[in-house]
């Protein structure tokens, strides 16, 4: 058996070794919003948090999160007020068909936290520096995740305005 | 993905002692290779041993003046770690270098070492591979792999190793250290642990099955500027084509071989005086492929020197 807290709610599950986290809250506990693209860590569609840090669900085992707390699309909001991420994400039009969305507002919600740690990424100019949230920052921090109707300059936009709204 | 049976190892000995026991069986860390080859059913184990929540995932000083860093920690503790960023810079780059933020935060520097490779006809279950499957062929020598060995491959295999992380530790000398279930502990320089390819592309390493990374040790960093560079077909989150790293007066290649490649003609060059691209000339004499594929690498490893030499690219 294998417990797990999703979006605050906890969860025992006896599932199938193969069945990766995606497929785990997708199939079984009908949480629809991570999104499965490739399903090879190579879309970012499917990431969620687990204890507060972005992972690819779908190149994870259910059986691995044995007593962790993830956090997906569906549990960011506080009732009706959106996440300060979502709520960017639609000021800036940041989305065409959607696919993606879900996993990217997940993933921004993860670089807003690595930011503040002071994490640096490959467009760091000083790793001895702080790190100023930038751009090409953002545009690398993001690059795993990929966006088919390529709304990036709007998702961009979102995560600058989210950025801006938590410093 | 073929079934198989899971089971989470309770600490070290047990996991070795599941590994002795279990022909065929594979340690699992952060999984973001082995579970994506499963997925392709590339890789088939009958049992999965999860080692990923052993407490092997501390940085920590050594005695030399160098760093400890367990296998189990990630690829983003790594690269976030101020003591890394400041003494290793052209390991934090390396690091920061690979796959996506979300691959690096579960990825673990064990699990980097043990990843296999990325050449398409590998990862393509319905093409000959002798890597994968002995005696099939390889499809690669004649095929459109745009990563095909410079160095060390055989009449079997032109694969190479997609690390960039190893390039970096074979530049600084690293050790990685491992136990086997027997409490046998034994220290492989990262440079060596793979094996080249020669009559027998199928084992990618030295470690015997029930053998587990530990950690990798870090000796102080040589004197000297560093530098890492990564060519690839877009500016992020895909494997390299080539890639460099440069500490002091040793130079690493990395994308041109089954292992992190040491030019050690190189550095004897620079060593006895001789420009970057006299030294990096040095190395791909000895390299066998496509001379546009050398031709790419000479010119990636001299500017990295000149860049290590002079702190300006070119």
């Amino acid at each position: 058996m294998t417990t797990i807290r999703v979006n605050g709610v906890d969860h025992a599950v006896d599932v199938d070794p193969r069945t990766s986290l995606l497929d785990l809250l997708r199939e079984r506990l009908d949480l629809k919003g991570t999104k499965k693209g490739c399903d090879h860590g190579q879309c970012g569609a499917c990431t969620v948090l687990v204890n507060g840090v972005r992972i690819n669900a779908c190149l994870s085992l259910a059986v691995m999160h044995d007593g962790d707390e993830v956090l997906t699309v569906e549990g960011l909001a506080s009732g009706e007020v959106l996440h300060p991420v979502q709520q960017a994400f639609l000021t800036e039009d940041a989305f065409q068909c959607g696919y993606c969305t879900p996993g990217q507002i997940c993933s921004a919600v993860g670089l807003l936290a690595e930011v503040a740690a002071g994490q640096p990424s490959e467009a760091t100019a000083d790793l001895d520096g702080p790190v100023t949230l930038t751009d090409a920052e953002i545009r690398e921090r993001m690059s795993g995740n990929i966006c088919r109707c390529s709304a990036y300059p709007q998702i961009l936009a979102a995560v600058r305005r989210a950025a801006g709204a938590a410093a | 993905m073929k079934p198989f049976a899971f089971e989470r190892a309770r600490d070290v000995d047990h996991a070795l002692s599941l590994a002795a026991s279990s022909p065929g069986a594979r340690f699992l860390a952060g999984g973001t290779n082995i579970l994506d080859l499963m997925k392709l059913e590339i890789e088939q184990p009958p049992r999965l041993i999860d080692v990923g929540r052993l407490p092997l995932a501390e940085i920590s000083e050594t005695a030399s003046g160098g760093l400890r860093i367990g296998a189990l920690a990630t690829n983003t503790a790594v690269a976030s770690d101020p003591r890394v960023r400041r003494r290793y810079p052209a390991l934090a780059r390396a690091i920061l270098a690979g796959g996506s933020v979300q691959l690096r935060n579960k990825a673990s520097v064990g699990g980097n070492l043990m990843q296999r490779t990325r050449c398409p006809y590998f990862m393509d279950a319905a093409k000959p591979c002798n890597k994968r499957l002995p005696g099939s062929g390889c499809s690669a020598m004649e095929g459109l792999s745009s990563t095909l060995a410079l160095f060390g491959a055989s009449e079997m295999c032109v694969a190479v190793s997609p690390s960039d992380m190893s390039v970096a530790l074979a530049a600084f000398d690293a050790v990685a250290e491992t136990v086997r279930a027997d409490g046998s502990v034994q220290r492989r320089p990262v440079e060596t642990l793979h094996r080249l390819p020669g009559e027998a592309p199928q084992v990618d390493t030295d470690l015997a099955p029930d053998e587990l990374i530990l950690a990798v040790e870090l000796p102080p960093p040589p004197p000297g500027r560093q530098v890492w560079r990564k060519v690839r077909a877009r500016a992020s989150y895909t494997g390299a084509i080539a890639s460099v790293a440069v500490a002091g007066d040793r130079v690493a290649l990395g994308a041109v071989a089954a292992r992190p490649w040491r030019a050690r003609f190189t550095e004897a060059a620079l060593a006895d005086g001789a420009s970057p691209a006299e030294a990096a000339g040095a190395e791909l004499a000895h390299a066998d492929g496509p001379e546009s594929r050398k031709s790419l690498v000479r010119r990636l490893a001299a500017d990295a020197i000149r860049e290590a030499k002079e702190g300006a690219a070119s």
